[in-house]
């Protein structure tokens, strides 16, 4: 923890006046002097990132505040967004995890290219997403057309079409950043426990799944941010229906064309949840040790 | 966005210009003659000359493929001209033009919206009603659940889709629906009326309430089903030359050309009613 003193003395002669201070500022962190060169950029990046969202702080309705938020739109709107949110990321884990193991603890053909397939629902528009799950999914989908005859199930229009939609979007996330808390940890540990005498799956639920946790907590905050502001697949496959399918996002969007007032209402209800939610798991899951 | 030069004043409506010249004078006074010099060339009509240079023309998503041909011929007509537009929702057309985008011409699909841009004093006159439209109920080709009136929409069994009611074919689905008494509960209110009409076209839905341009631009895609309530729930289109129009005297002969005979058939070919 403690900075290398030669670089350190020699910083503090460069660097007069400033010097002292940043040294105050970094005690302990082994930090010097921030070159120009990345301190501007990096406050335009910061300025970049906040200044939308206190903009819409600064025009919020905060007088007409109260009466949107006791509406029961809103909280039905709110509701079925962390009801969906959470399911999906629910889906995610249990299907998620395990890809993730097979990704990185398993040798197979064409890993690299399944690997990259995995990745494609983060790069991809997720209107894009919400029209693959229609051919995919939808009453007369690949898939969903068996689903409808024999089960009688139609995912589109209903509350588990948005699940699925979020998921779709979500779940990526997840599987890469549990794989690469996976490569990183130590095998020794299974190798360990392997020698005495667990089978492969007890040494996962039992030593790696434990080892991983932080990484499996990074990925599901990650999942679960991503779902809760998920638009374009959900209002792609599974359409908009307060209550129903009608999730936050849509109800903004749909608030903007009619009711600006009420989207900058629904936006900062939409904000505040996000970083009661961040912040409050921040501690407790998302750093590791 | 266009070949025009920056906009060339600040942006106030026509009684506040009148009211700081009063105040201000000579202050305004250079702004007002240099507002003077085109409007006067363009704004009588009795501008000598044929239109030429390019037409900008804001007009609502609806009208983009007769829109797109009408411009044809209008180039075609008039050597010289080009008319380029941009289309889009009218809410947001309507939010461009009072934030200042350079447009001559503004067609919107509600009067409503015509009503942002002339109550903020960017419309040149009265806008005119050029066509109108009206729902038809859309089905899937063969119409398989035998749909034959907005009754039948009602069916516990059928997925029915409608816009939203913050759009205009939702607002105007509704005033039908009220018109005939009936409720309906969709399976999704849609975001607009091309992805309401999606829905049906991929067959996720067994029907739709959208407008008879849409169904007649999805060719055999979809099937249209005519109701006699549409009648109580039937959208004009207002048209109107812009007050800031870069080329005025090319827009008002392309508004011309639209409400002339041959314009007017190419919209009903489109499924437009004559107004």
């Amino acid at each position: 923890m403690i900075p290398a003193d030669p670089s350190g003395a020699r910083r503090k002669g460069t660097l007069k006046g400033a010097g002292p201070r940043r040294r105050r500022a970094g005690a302990g962190g082994g930090r010097q002097g921030v070159p120009l060169l990345l301190l501007l950029p990096a406050l335009v990046a910061l300025a970049f990132l906040l200044v939308p969202l206190l903009a819409l702080l600064v025009r919020a309705p905060w007088q007409s505040m109260p009466e949107q938020l006791t509406s029961p739109a809103v909280w039905q709107a709110l509701r079925l967004s962390l009801v969906c949110a959470t399911a999906a990321t629910a889906v995610s884990l249990v299907l998620g995890v395990p890809l993730a193991w097979l990704l990185a603890r398993t040798e197979f053909p064409g890993r690299g290219l399944v690997r990259a397939l995995v990745t494609l629902p983060l790069v991809l528009p997720p209107v894009v997403g919400g029209v693959a799950l229609l051919m995919a999914l939808g009453r007369n989908g690949v898939v969903g057309q068996w689903l409808d005859a024999w089960f009688g199930v139609s995912l589109p229009f209903t509350t588990a079409g948005v699940v699925v939609a979020e998921t779709f979007v979500a779940m990526p996330f997840l599987v890469i950043s549990v794989e690469g808390t996976l490569r990183a940890a130590d095998r020794r540990y299974e190798e360990a426990a392997a020698t005495l005498g667990a089978s492969r799956f007890t040494a996962f639920r039992r030593v790696t799944l434990p080892l991983i946790m932080p990484g499996v907590a990074a990925g599901s905050v990650l999942a679960w941010a991503r779902a809760l502001g998920e638009f374009g697949a959900t209002i792609t496959f599974a359409g908009n229906f307060p209550g129903r399918t009608q999730t936050m996002p849509l109800a903004v969007y749909l608030a903007l064309q009619s009711d600006p007032e009420a989207a900058i209402a629904l936006s900062v209800v939409l904000l505040a949840v996000s970083i009661a939610v961040l912040a409050g798991l921040r501690d407790r899951w998302t750093t590791t040790p | 966005m266009t070949t025009r030069p920056a906009p060339r004043r600040t942006r106030l409506p026509r009684w506040a210009g009148a009211a700081v010249l009063l105040v201000l004078g000579a202050a305004t006074a250079c702004s007002s003659s240099a507002d003077g010099d085109e409007a006067g060339a363009a704004g009588s009509g009795s501008a000598p000359g044929e239109p030429s240079g390019t037409v900008t023309v804001f007009a609502a998503a609806s009208l983009t493929e007769s829109f797109t041909a009408l411009g044809e011929r209008f180039e075609k007509a008039h050597p010289g001209t080009e008319v380029t537009f941009s289309f889009g929702g009218s809410d947001g057309l309507a939010a461009g033009i009072t934030g200042g985008a350079p447009a001559d011409v503004f067609a919107s699909a509600s009067p409503r919206t015509m009503k942002i841009v002339t109550d903020a004093g960017d419309a040149a006159g009265t806008p005119v009603t050029f066509v109108r439209n009206r729902l038809e109920i859309a089905t899937p080709p063969g119409n398989p659940e035998g749909v034959s009136s907005l009754k039948d929409l009602t069916g516990p069994d059928l997925k029915v889709v409608l816009c939203d009611e913050a759009v205009p074919c939702g607002a105007a689905a509704r005033t039908a629906l009220d018109a005939a008494g009936l409720e309906l509960t969709p399976v999704s209110y849609e975001q607009d009326v091309k992805s309401a009409l999606t829905k049906v076209r991929l067959k996720e839905a067994d029907a739709a309430l959208v407008y008879r341009t849409d169904v007649r631009a999805a060719g055999d895609k979809v099937e249209g089903v005519d109701f006699p309530e549409a009648a109580e729930a039937v959208n004009d289109y207002p048209i109107t030359l812009l007050e800031d129009a870069p080329n005025a005297v090319a827009a008002e002969a392309f508004i011309a050309y639209v409400r002339s005979g041959e314009g007017q058939r190419v919209l009903a070919d489109a499924g437009f009613l004559t107004p």
